[in-house]
């Protein structure tokens, strides 16, 4: 059971600085998460830190490759608009 | 901590003195108390005398945010950009030390180290306090500063004073949690994300406590606000009578920047940005109640130099590897430098005469003046201008407004480092940022732009080239009241 990071991911070490586990590097061309340190912050937190400061929609996944922070969810801005400037990509 | 109000206020309408400033008063602070003024004279951020003549630098080393703001995109890389939130090479603790020692060497106006992004500084503690703490034995004679959301500011407090950061700026855009609610679309709070009205009232709450923990201990404290039209902008009036309240002692105004290019929530959402009247309307409003700041330029998390200036491109990290710094050599001519123009600030301040200038009928009107100046003198050429500053002469004397930058932000990457293909609509949309100006102050300008602002109504002025921007400016003041022109019934107020 562990998160991962995905390609979306800015450097901006929010995550690193607030895991509980030590589980967050830094690597290229994004951070990336030691899948064996990864507890998704169960017996530390009531929900995954990383994904609880993450500023960035669809950067943080679960096993399922589930988006924990889908697109929209965080700026605001409705789904329409991202498909209608090209900014939305249907999860994978 | 209440300071006396002072600072750039309207001058009264009828004429006479405005009640916070009198005669032409280039530095606002000059009413400061002495050991406040001894504070902020070098600090170009806090005084706008000071911005001519010293330099200031941010290292980011704080890449982490807690927040999100409605008028930020955490992408922040884009070397031809200057805005808050952007920087082009991350540092670590060492390497901005490093960064910081070669540029106080080389540019020994510098005076000023502030952290500021592109996060948070207070949300990435371990960096930014590891940086202070070193500088502050390395180079004990540079200022420290930080600015911050304010989130963590009560948490920190403490630190903060610890290593003589005597300034700190914090971004308050709000006191009324439904509209922080539409500025801060989510915070990051005792490790939940927190959304909505609820997270707004945690942020102002706690900037509110950070503000008045900093004043007890005697930190200055500046407050930036965006000026965001029909989300904020009537409730930032009371915003700056709530901080001068609780001891801030200057406000800055900004306008927001929203442009779609950025991927910022405002700027995808069509959020109009203010026009430079809206802007100077509503500091205007709040200088009344509180001493504003209206030279800010809204520099980038790792910008060097003067404001107004980037020198930042000299001081990548592969160019600093390979400098040799003597600082202790350094800070000898440092010390040399600074007192160099605090003698001449002094003398400058001392030979002000404060009286109401006689040859100005006291109901003449106010006149808006731009120049295209360089370090405090007339010195520059109208097409090499990139900003025009503001200045407004009354009876009651000079006062700065503000400046309005003569080119576009960056257009994103498919314009990026590309010129206008076009002079001549350059040309017009110069023109255009000048609507409200009477007259042009110079150095020289060319046969064509000359005509252009006349039939704009804007009288272009190059006769005083090299002199300090305050004096000429009351000098073309003078001779527009001599000839007849600054009676308030003029019907048309034009000079051109």
């Amino acid at each position: 059971m562990a998160l991962q990071i995905t390609e979306t991911c800015v450097n901006c070490w929010a995550c690193v600085d607030v895991c509980p586990n030590d589980a967050i590097y830094e690597d290229k061309p994004h951070f990336l998460i030691e899948a064996s340190k990864c507890t998704e912050c169960l017996g530390d937190h009531a929900v995954p830190q990383c994904a609880a400061i993450c500023p960035i929609e669809c950067a943080i996944v679960n096993e399922l490759d589930e988006p924990l922070n889908p697109p929209g969810s965080l700026t605001g801005i409705p789904l329409e608009k991202l498909k209608e400037l090209g900014l939305y990509k249907e999860a994978a | 901590m209440e300071l006396p109000v002072i600072g750039n206020t309207p001058a009264a309408k009828q004429g006479g003195c405005s009640s916070s400033g009198c005669g032409t008063a280039p530095d606002a602070l000059a009413h400061l108390p002495d050991h406040i003024r001894a504070k902020v004279q070098d600090h170009p951020c806090y005084s706008e005398e000071a911005h001519h003549y010293f330099a200031r630098m941010h290292v980011a080393v704080a890449p982490a945010c807690n927040i999100q703001c409605n008028y930020c995109n955490r992408k922040y890389d884009c070397a031809n950009e200057s805005r808050p939130g952007v920087v082009s090479e991350l540092l670590t603790p060492p390497q901005a030390i490093n960064k910081v020692l070669a540029v106080a060497a080389a540019i020994p106006q510098m005076t000023v180290l502030g952290i500021a992004g592109p996060g948070d500084p207070l949300a990435n503690p371990e960096r930014t306090f590891e940086t202070f703490r070193k500088l502050a034995e390395k180079a004990p004679d540079i200022k420290l500063c930080v600015s911050t959301n304010g989130l963590n500011l009560p948490q920190y407090v403490d630190e903060i004073a610890k290593y003589n950061i005597d300034h700190v700026t914090i971004t308050i855009n709000c006191i009324d949690p439904e509209i922080g609610a539409q500025i801060y679309p989510w915070i990051y709070w005792e490790n939940k994300r927190i959304r909505g009205v609820e997270a707004a009232r945690i942020l102002i709450e706690q900037q509110q406590k950070g503000l008045q923990m900093l004043t007890e201990r005697g930190i200055l404290v500046k407050v930036n606000s965006v000026l965001i039209p029909g989300v904020n902008d009537q409730h930032l009036k009371e915003v700056s009578k709530v901080v001068k309240a609780a001891g801030a002692f200057l406000h800055n105004v900004m306008p927001l920047i929203a442009e779609a290019e950025h991927g910022t929530y405002y700027g995808l959402m069509g959020q109009p940005s203010p026009t430079a009247e809206q802007l100077q309307e509503l500091q205007d409003a709040c200088a009344g109640d509180m001493a504003m700041m209206r030279h800010c330029r809204q520099c980038r998390a790792d910008a060097v130099g003067m404001l107004g200036e980037d020198r930042g491109a000299e001081f990548t990290m592969d160019k600093i590897d390979v400098m040799e710094v003597d600082y202790e050599a350094a800070m000898v001519r440092r010390k040399e430098v600074h007192d160099a123009i605090i003698d001449q600030l002094e003398a400058k301040r001392a030979a002000q005469n404060p009286a109401v200038n006689p040859e100005i009928p006291a109901n003449s009107r106010p006149v808006l003046m731009a120049v295209a100046g360089k370090n405090g003198l007339v010195a520059e050429h109208f097409g090499h201008a990139r900003e025009f500053l503001m200045y407004e002469a009354s009876p009651a004397g000079v006062r700065f407004i503000g400046h309005r930058k003569t080119e576009l932000y960056c257009g994103g990457m498919d314009t990026c480092g590309e010129g206008d293909a076009d002079p001549d609509s350059l040309l017009d949309r110069n023109i255009s940022i000048l609507k409200g100006c009477e007259v042009i102050l110079c150095s020289k300008i060319g046969y064509e732009p000359w005509g252009k602002l006349e039939a704009a109504g804007i009288a272009p002025n190059g006769e005083h080239a090299m002199e300090p921007i305050e004096d000429a400016v009351m000098a073309v003041y003078k001779e527009l009241a001599a000839s007849g022109r600054l009676s308030q019934a003029t019907e048309s107020k034009k000079v051109a």
